[in-house]
């Protein structure tokens, strides 16, 4: 029988074309990341040793400074956010409020990293006069990582069963007690997930840092209050690529290679939770 | 007695504080807006904001002072067009091939690749652009003389969008119910027919979502810009514009904030940047989350 063709192709030969398309364009699109971390070996991990690493004109004080930074961000910026996803998963309906909450979140997440800088600048920096300091670089950070940890701590308390609460409900617990004893136990693992991913994501900004913490050299880069100023890894990064040509390559490549290895080592970190997470039984 | 009493007090305390959390969201949008409202309204004391949107020069310390924001807002165009037309296509294929081709065992290693993109601090990517691609780009082709242009900070950004896009497009077909995908099949029409008649088109308001958010996630990025665009303050002409020297808005922000007096016009001028920016997000990442969250109670 003569089966009319519609198609000046064979769909079969037009679907082989595209399908191959789509593998080379999966290719492509994993290309930038290969090739910057394969750089960053081979140039950076050639220049890496321990001496660079710990001494005073070498990295230390940038990798000191960046790891108050980001530990002092996720200290404010953990209660709260987690607070935020224990209302939004437990305590609130469905109502316009938690509609409106969720899209402030949403925006949040959105805010352009410099203007956080901006707004760091104007609140901590100017009006509430802590000046250019630790203090004002993490409740600036704080807030640009927050819509990440509700996300995150949201989900993972919405994925304790409900049978769970209901139980310790019926024994007579009261509702925070049920949170507190049997919810957050079994989302902790989810939340500190969340936390990771902050941590990685503000060690890395540069942005909202730049006029509310970071300086390039100081005469004693660390910080003794977290009213003094600090040396932050990715602004120090951003000012020797850009402004300092006498400084060493050997020395800028090993700043990104540490800078790339922290970000994507907590993200392993995190991914590996996750997957392992996603695969609990309860 | 009283332990029950401290114990209800205390959970009393720790329940408000939970409620606070809660609502901080809208309070830190509002907050965010109203100190940049409040740090550039200053500078519409002294200039028109036709003269601000519309002139063509922008040079702050010069003078008087010359706060033309067009050449800027125009940079940010160019770059934000060129990375969406770059990450786009790209984005829309990725989802595409992670949620309906891709085998499982290569579904499972590209995808946490897409998402590790978005990690690689925006600093890197400007570094890796300036000391790398930007000049090897100037090396091999003629009409690009210098290393830092237009369609590199394109080029860089289309990377730095694409994770979100990918993700946004996935959820989108993801949510087309398979009944759709298996009638296409059981008609007879090739997996790729199914695709491009069938799952796309079911999906379209979940992609134009993503690019909303690429577009607010592209014009937002300021380190990569910064570093690979070449901050010239010139109004781009044409399609040359794209392998010529820019300078974003959010470009601007970075390089001469620090050196600014504050409470100086200039300062001034750099929080209008800044209200502009976050107006543009702010409208844009909200049509994306109503379009999004109309396309599911569609599906529902």
């Amino acid at each position: 029988m003569n089966v009319r063709r519609p198609h000046l192709i064979d769909p079969r030969i037009s679907q082989r074309v595209a399908f191959t398309g789509f593998w080379l364009v999966a290719l492509f699109v994993t290309l930038p990341l290969v090739g910057i971390v394969l750089y960053m070996l081979y140039r950076g991990g050639s220049v890496i040793n321990w001496q660079l690493l710990t001494s005073m004109d070498g990295l230390y004080p940038a990798i000191v400074g960046t790891t108050y930074l980001v530990s002092l961000t996720a200290l404010i910026a953990a209660p709260v956010g987690i607070g935020a996803a224990i209302y939004l998963s437990e305590y609130a309906g469905r109502g316009k409020l938690v509609r409106m909450i969720r899209l402030a979140i949403i925006n949040l997440a959105g805010v352009p990293s410099v203007v956080y800088g901006l707004f760091g600048l104007a609140l901590f920096v100017i009006i509430l006069d802590w000046g250019r300091c630790l203090m004002s670089g993490a409740a600036t950070l704080a807030l640009l990582v927050l819509p990440l940890i509700i996300a995150a701590s949201e989900e993972a308390l919405r994925q304790v069963p409900r049978g769970l609460r209901e139980g310790s409900l019926a024994l007579g617990a009261s509702k925070w007690q049920t949170i507190r004893r049997v919810v957050l136990p079994n989302a902790l693992a989810g939340m500190i997930t969340g936390m990771i991913l902050s941590v990685a994501r503000a060690a890395g900004e540069t942005a909202p840092i730049l006029f509310t913490a970071a300086f390039y050299s100081l005469s004693n880069p660390f910080p003794r209050t977290v009213f003094d100023p600090i040396i932050a890894m990715p602004f120090q990064l951003y000012v020797t690529a850009t402004e300092e040509p006498h400084v060493d390559p050997a020395f800028t490549w090993a700043m990104a290679f540490v800078l790339v290895a922290l970000v994507l080592g907590l993200n392993l970190v995190a991914t590996f939770i996750r997957s392992r997470l996603r695969r609990r039984r309860w | 007695m009283l332990s029950k009493r401290i114990t209800r007090v205390s959970e009393w305390i720790i329940e408000r504080f939970i409620q606070i959390a809660g609502i901080l969201g809208i309070v830190l949008v509002l907050v965010i807006f109203f100190f940049l409202l409040r740090n550039a309204l200053p500078m519409f004391h002294e200039r028109t904001i036709a003269e601000v949107l519309t002139g063509t020069r922008w040079s702050p310390t010069h003078g008087e002072g010359h706060f033309g924001m067009a050449p800027l807002i125009l940079g940010s165009l160019y770059v934000t067009a060129g990375a969406l037309a770059l990450s786009i296509p790209l984005g829309l294929a990725t989802a595409i091939f992670i949620a309906e081709i891709a085998p499982r065992r290569v579904r499972e290693i590209l995808k946490p690749m897409v998402e590790m993109l978005a990690a690689i601090p925006s600093v890197v990517f400007g570094f890796i652009g300036m000391t790398i691609v930007g000049p090897w780009i100037a090396a091999n082709f003629d009409a690009i003389q210098v290393g830092q242009f237009a369609a590199l900070g394109s080029l860089m950004l289309c990377f730095m969008a694409l994770p979100t896009i990918v993700s946004i497009c996935e959820d989108a077909f993801h949510n087309v119910p398979r009944e759709i995908f298996n009638s296409s099949l059981a008609l007879g029409a090739t997996r790729w027919q199914t695709i491009r008649g069938a799952v796309i088109p079911a999906a379209r308001s979940g992609v134009i979502a993503a690019f909303l958010l690429g577009l607010g996630r592209a014009i937002g990025e300021t380190m990569t810009v910064l570093m690979v665009t070449g901050n010239a303050q010139v109004m781009p002409e044409g399609l040359e514009g794209f392998i010529r020297p820019v300078r974003t808005m959010t470009a601007t922000i970075a390089a001469e904030m620090g050196e600014t007096p504050h409470g100086s016009l200039h300062f001034h001028s750099l929080f209008t940047i800044g209200l502009i920016l976050f107006v543009i997000t702010f409208s844009v990442n909200t049509i994306a989350d109503i379009i999004i969250r109309r396309s599911e109670k569609d599906i529902a």
